[in-house]
């Protein structure tokens, strides 16, 4: 990534004044990252930024409250921490916001399938749009536009909305606002009975690790969450198709008019189930209600938490 | 009207204490008629309502969820019907994404003196749940359990 070196220059210079900075490097093999904690000037050289840099780091900064914290942030991750400020969850102060336009992420599930078993993965480089992986003494060249994340095809903010130290130049959304949800209108182009059995199939898959919950930004309950909660018992313990989607909607319902789409529930999950697909309708209906986007003011009030007396997009109920 | 065996659909109602359940009580008070079908949850008010206990009514067998409160501008907690308002409206468009009728679900404002409004509610809803016939069920190793569940409900 060719703003890497300015970047690292960057946190240099603010690195004395935090606690940490929350960055990328390279993970257990060169095809994946991993988030990296920078607390000495050291570790600053092992920060890596490019397209395997999946994961949204503001879910770490809720738990880091009342540090000082740096963070290197995508468009989509930058959301995330304009909607912790909205909800008063994080403090302006206290976070520092390096942003740098972002050209997309991989999605490792695409990768896995395009790969097969390839074996050890000995390097990864990114080069005139597509991924070069060697694996098992091979060269295996990808497409970017094949093994990108989907949520990057309807990316409408490349570029960090909210930074302190943005690195490169700002560049323009490669699609138009309304094609984001395209494959919303496909799915809601199914009939009726084909949704829910589309649902109990997916839910089916569900193992119930909570990986979607423990990545999502906006899931600051911790431990409290009501999946765990016996009083009120919403759900039980059972592995049955009821409570795992059931478990999804309060997830759905919990982010109502907060979720950013950063997709990080549905890369988070191991079955590979559709989350984004509820979390896109909910947003669909609420931008459409109430012309709201999450993530994008910080001085906004969600529109859940708030109310007009006369509701322009609501028609009164005739009966 | 007795319980008619096999006719009647699971309907659950959320009603607001302050209006709705009083509506409901006056139209019980001057003997309308009134299907059956409709089982009564009496909340503190609409703004109480977690639109996930009729996310969780639907997943559990009921074949309708109505949501009835004050009208607005009339709550008694002055603004709990307006939040309501808002996450019931939401609520009802998200529904047909999980494949469930968007008719399945209604929220309305019945006053405590509506005693005729809510006969007209009640009548319409049911008749409309009745059109679109039972709800979608959880099929699998659950399927059974939900039936108890249901034949607990009427």
């Amino acid at each position: 990534m060719k703003y890497q070196q300015e970047l690292k220059d960057s946190i240099r210079k603010a690195l004395p004044d935090l606690d940490v900075v929350i960055a990328w490097s390279s993970g257990f093999d060169p095809l994946h990252a991993t988030p990296h904690f920078i607390r000495r000037d050291e570790d600053i050289d092992r920060l890596e930024i490019g397209p395997l840099c999946v994961h949204n780091l503001a879910t770490y900064l809720p738990g880091l409250r009342g540090k000082k914290v740096g963070i290197v942030v995508k468009g989509c991750d930058s959301r995330s921490v304009i909607e912790l400020l909205q909800e008063n969850l994080i403090k302006r102060e206290d976070v520092t916001i390096f942003g740098f336009p972002c050209t997309g992420v991989v999605d490792q599930t695409k990768v896995r399938k395009a790969l097969g078993n390839a074996g050890r993965v000995d390097f990864c480089q990114v080069a005139s749009q597509t991924l070069v992986v060697g694996a098992g003494g091979t060269e295996h060249k990808l497409r970017l536009s094949k093994v990108l994340a989907d949520k990057c095809f309807s990316c409408q903010y490349p570029n960090a909305l909210l930074a302190d130290h943005f690195v490169g130049e700002k560049i323009s959304p490669s699609v138009a606002e309304e094609e984001g949800y395209d494959d919303l209108a496909a799915f809601e182009n199914m009939p009726l009975d084909e949704r829910f059995a589309f649902w109990q199939k997916e839910m089916d898959r569900c193992i119930r690790c909570y990986a979607c919950r423990n990545a999502c930004p906006m899931c600051v309950c911790r431990d409290h969450c009501l999946a765990e909660s016996r009083d009120p018992h919403w759900l039980s313990q059972e592995d049955n198709v009821r409570d795992k989607w059931m478990f999804q909607l309060i997830h759905a319902y919990h982010l109502a008019g907060r979720c950013t789409e950063c997709g990080e529930c549905q890369r988070a999950c191991p079955m590979d189930i559709p989350l984004l697909l509820l979390k896109k309708k909910m947003n669909k209906e609420i931008k459409e209600l109430f012309q709201y986007e999450a993530g994008v003011d910080p001085a906004a009030t969600p529109p859940l938490l708030s109310f007009k007396m006369e509701e322009e997009n609501i028609k009164e109920r005739e009966w | 009207m007795p319980v008619l065996k096999g006719k009647e659909l699971r309907i659950v109602g959320f009603l607001c204490n302050w209006c709705s359940y009083g509506g409901a009580d006056t139209a019980g008070v001057g003997r309308f008629t009134q299907p059956t079908d409709l089982r009564i949850i009496r909340v503190p008010c609409s703004g109480r309502i977690d639109p996930l206990f009729i996310i969780k009514t639907l997943m559990n067998g009921a074949d309708g969820v109505l949501v009835s409160g004050c009208h607005p501008r009339d709550c008694h907690y002055a603004e709990g019907n307006f939040y309501a308002r808002r996450r019931l409206e939401v609520l009802h468009r998200f529904l047909p994404i999980l494949g469930f009728e968007p008719g399945r679900f209604e929220y309305t404002w019945v006053s405590a003196s509506e005693g005729q409004r809510w006969q007209q509610v009640v009548t319409r809803f049911t008749e409309q749940i009745h059109k679109l016939g039972p709800a979608p069920k959880i099929a699998g190793p659950e399927a059974s359990k939900t039936l108890r569940q249901m034949e607990a409900a009427l």
